[in-house]
């Protein structure tokens, strides 16, 4: 009997044509904005896991509390030797050092006087040692806008904006004017060798990143850094595994009251994440139900109006003698067919819409221009496996569900009254 | 009654004549700490939150309004200069061969983290020209009887709009200062000694600098020589000697 329903289904576009389109439009929109409410979520984390946060990040004590200060004269030191025992206790994790940096960008006119000056937020990252994951995770080759990357010691990147707004170009010599870990006054000269677009607006407007290596000539910190950050495989953060390892860590690193003691923090309890996380889930999670309780209703009445759309078919059908219970069920294994159909077309164009997104992103760095938080300026739709079904709530259950409703009326149909039904 | 109140109005009279007035006690101040111009060695130990470290320096001044410092010591500030010029600041690098002006706020940022200032470091106010003393009383600080004088500033261009100073009674030197906000807010304490008759003036060798909004245990600035009203050629205030 199926085969003979979706025989009928494909060749009477008339039946099915409405009805299919329909499921596959509201499919695709449940589809898409599923996986764009969880691309933003996940853009959301990982970029601030990316810059700032790590999936773990280690500090000392009284770094931590200041953190937002940069205070590298807390910095960790030492820290090749940490380093060593990180590696070796928690091979599960990819570990890295960083120093975050203020100061100011200083370049000079012919003369060697200051042309033009302007502040700046650093990052010294790992570039040069030949291990590319930072430069990976910083996705600076897809964001070099001029010039190209280090590949000396003494160059610097800096963000696209920044260098326009001070009109430095890449070749020109700039000097960091900032604070050694001591305190001094620190002053160094790096070669501007490129510059970048972050896609990020407070890093657009005035960043710099510079080898680690660098950092620590120009800051004075040798065999220092403000901060070592640690990343899950994958670069999917797994609170249950970094929960494990925050526990692992605190027995090897007895908790002291050694202010220079490492300490160990998650992506969750950095900068408000763990709360802007949740509710981002909640809200999200709130939007997909009431989307998906919207396409539902729509489905549903979509079924309803189906079902008395062939109000007269089903009358001729009675009064050629076709059981009632028939029609019902041929009613009902139709709504399947078509919700199916409906389902499964539309997950596959918002899945393929989500996937293409979720490699190119959506551009809206325009409207981001004023943004002081650090949140994504190209946004990212996520598929998760859970996009696989969440269409077919909606496109075949709902479906389903309006033709059983409308479908109970034709058993108040009364053989009796069909002829004059159809005479009428 | 009459021939009571007279010897005591006198004896009033003759105890306020011992004692000078604020603005005496400053000039006398003044006249110690202050000078034409003044060449010097200096030795600045920074007590930070998590290490000390020394800095060693030499530098000429002449009047309030030019000064100019050469570090000589560690090698990374060595030969690391700076040049004050009334309210504009120029230090040279060696390392970036590069003079990078600073004015303004920064004048009063930490120099190579210690609890002093730039203007702390480099400026030589007559405290007579830029506030107006009150004597609030006396105290003896570690058995050495001193005048307390509360200063209010009266220009604007002074880094400390007030400052209480206890000035040693006999040889006319501050041997501590407090020095505050135009909020009246604390912000450093100085303790002065080890006080030394220099060319027939008295003056204070060390100055423990503590910058009561840092951690830290604070500054010692020591001078290891001075010379006073000494010839200083003009070309070391100029910004073609920061890179000689």
């Amino acid at each position: 009997m199926m085969r003979f329903l979706l025989k009928g289904i494909i060749r009477d576009k008339q039946r099915s044509l409405l009805p299919v389109l329909i499921v596959i439009i509201g499919v695709m929109l449940t589809v898409f904005l599923f996986c764009w409410l969880n691309g933003i979520l996940n853009d959301s984390i990982e970029l601030n896991a990316r810059f700032n946060a790590g999936h773990v990040k280690i500090m000392t004590a009284s770094y931590a509390k200041s953190a937002d200060q940069i205070p590298n004269d807390l910095a960790i030191v030492g820290v090749d030797t940490l380093m060593i025992r990180l590696n070796k206790e928690f091979p599960d994790l990819k570990w890295y050092q960083r120093i975050h940096f203020g100061g100011l960008i200083d370049a000079p006119d012919s003369t060697g006087e200051t042309r033009t000056q302007g502040p700046a937020a650093g990052f010294g990252i790992d570039m040069l040692s030949g291990d590319r994951s930072e430069i990976e995770r910083f996705n600076l080759e897809k964001s070099l806008r001029r010039g190209r990357l280090p590949l000396n010691p003494g160059e610097i990147l800096m963000s696209d904006e920044f260098s326009s707004k001070l009109k430095i170009n890449p070749g020109d010599t700039v000097t960091l004017i900032g604070s050694t870990m001591n305190g001094s006054m620190a002053m160094y000269n790096y070669t501007v060798c490129g510059t970048i677009v972050f896609g990020t607006g407070p890093m657009d407007h005035g960043s710099v990143i510079v080898d680690i290596a660098d950092v620590r000539n120009a800051l004075d910190m040798d065999n220092a850094a403000g901060e070592i950050v640690g990343y899950l495989p994958d670069n999917y953060y797994d609170e249950k595994k970094i929960d494990q390892v925050v526990g692992r860590f605190n027995k090897l690193f007895l908790p002291s009251k050694d202010e220079y003691a490492p300490v160990i923090t998650t992506l969750r309890e950095q900068n408000s994440l763990g709360k802007m996380i949740d509710q981002i889930k909640g809200l999200g999670g709130f939007a997909v139900f009431i989307f998906v309780l919207s396409m539902s209703l729509v489905l549903w009445n979509a079924g309803l109006l189906g079902g008395l759309r062939r109000y007269t078919e089903f009358g001729t059908r009675l009064a050629i003698g076709e059981d009632y219970s028939h029609i019902y069920k041929t009613m009902i294994y139709e709504s399947i067919l078509i919700g199916l159909i409906g389902s499964l077309i539309g997950t596959g164009i918002g899945l393929s819409g989500s996937l293409y997104l979720q490699h190119h992103g959506l551009d809206l760095g325009s409207m981001l221009k004023n943004a002081t938080i650090l949140m994504p300026a190209v946004f990212h739709t996520r598929v998760t496996s859970a996009a696989f079904f969440i269409g077919f709530i909606p496109g075949l259950l709902s479906t389903v569900i309006g033709t059983m409703l409308s479908g109970i009326g034709i058993y108040k149909r009364k053989t009796a009254q069909l002829f004059k039904e159809l005479e009428a | 009654m009459k021939y009571i109140s007279i010897p005591i109005m006198l004896l009033c009279i003759s105890l306020n004549a011992q004692n000078p007035s604020a603005r005496e006690i400053i000039e006398k101040v003044d006249k110690n700490m202050s000078a034409e111009s003044r060449v010097f060695t200096s030795k600045m130990v920074i007590h930070n939150r998590r290490n000390t470290r020394t800095i060693e320096s030499k530098s000429w001044s002449i009047g309030e309004n030019k000064s100019s410092t050469e570090y000589l010591s560690p090698p990374r500030e060595q030969g690391t200069k700076m040049l004050k010029l009334d309210n504009q600041l120029w230090i040279f690098s060696p390392s970036t061969d590069r003079i990078i002006q600073i004015s303004g706020h920064m004048l009063r940022q930490s120099v190579m983290g210690s609890d002093l200032s730039y203007d702390d470091m480099m400026e030589d106010p007559h405290l007579l020209n830029h506030y107006t003393g009150v004597l609030e009383g006396e105290e003896k600080l570690n058995g050495i009887l001193c005048w307390i004088i509360a200063l209010s500033a009266n220009t604007p261009d002074v880094a400390y709009q007030s400052q209480k100073i206890w000035v040693d009674k006999d040889r006319f030197i501050p041997l501590k200062k407090e020095l505050y906000a135009k909020s009246g807010v604390l912000l450093k304490k100085m303790e002065l000694s080890e006080v030394k008759q220099i060319q027939g003036r008295w003056f204070p060798m060390k100055f423990l600098f503590k910058d009561v909004l840092k951690e830290g245990d604070g500054t010692e600035f020591i001078i290891e020589e001075i010379n006073f009203n000494t010839a200083i050629p003009d070309y070391i205030f100029s910004k073609a000697s920061l890179k000689k």
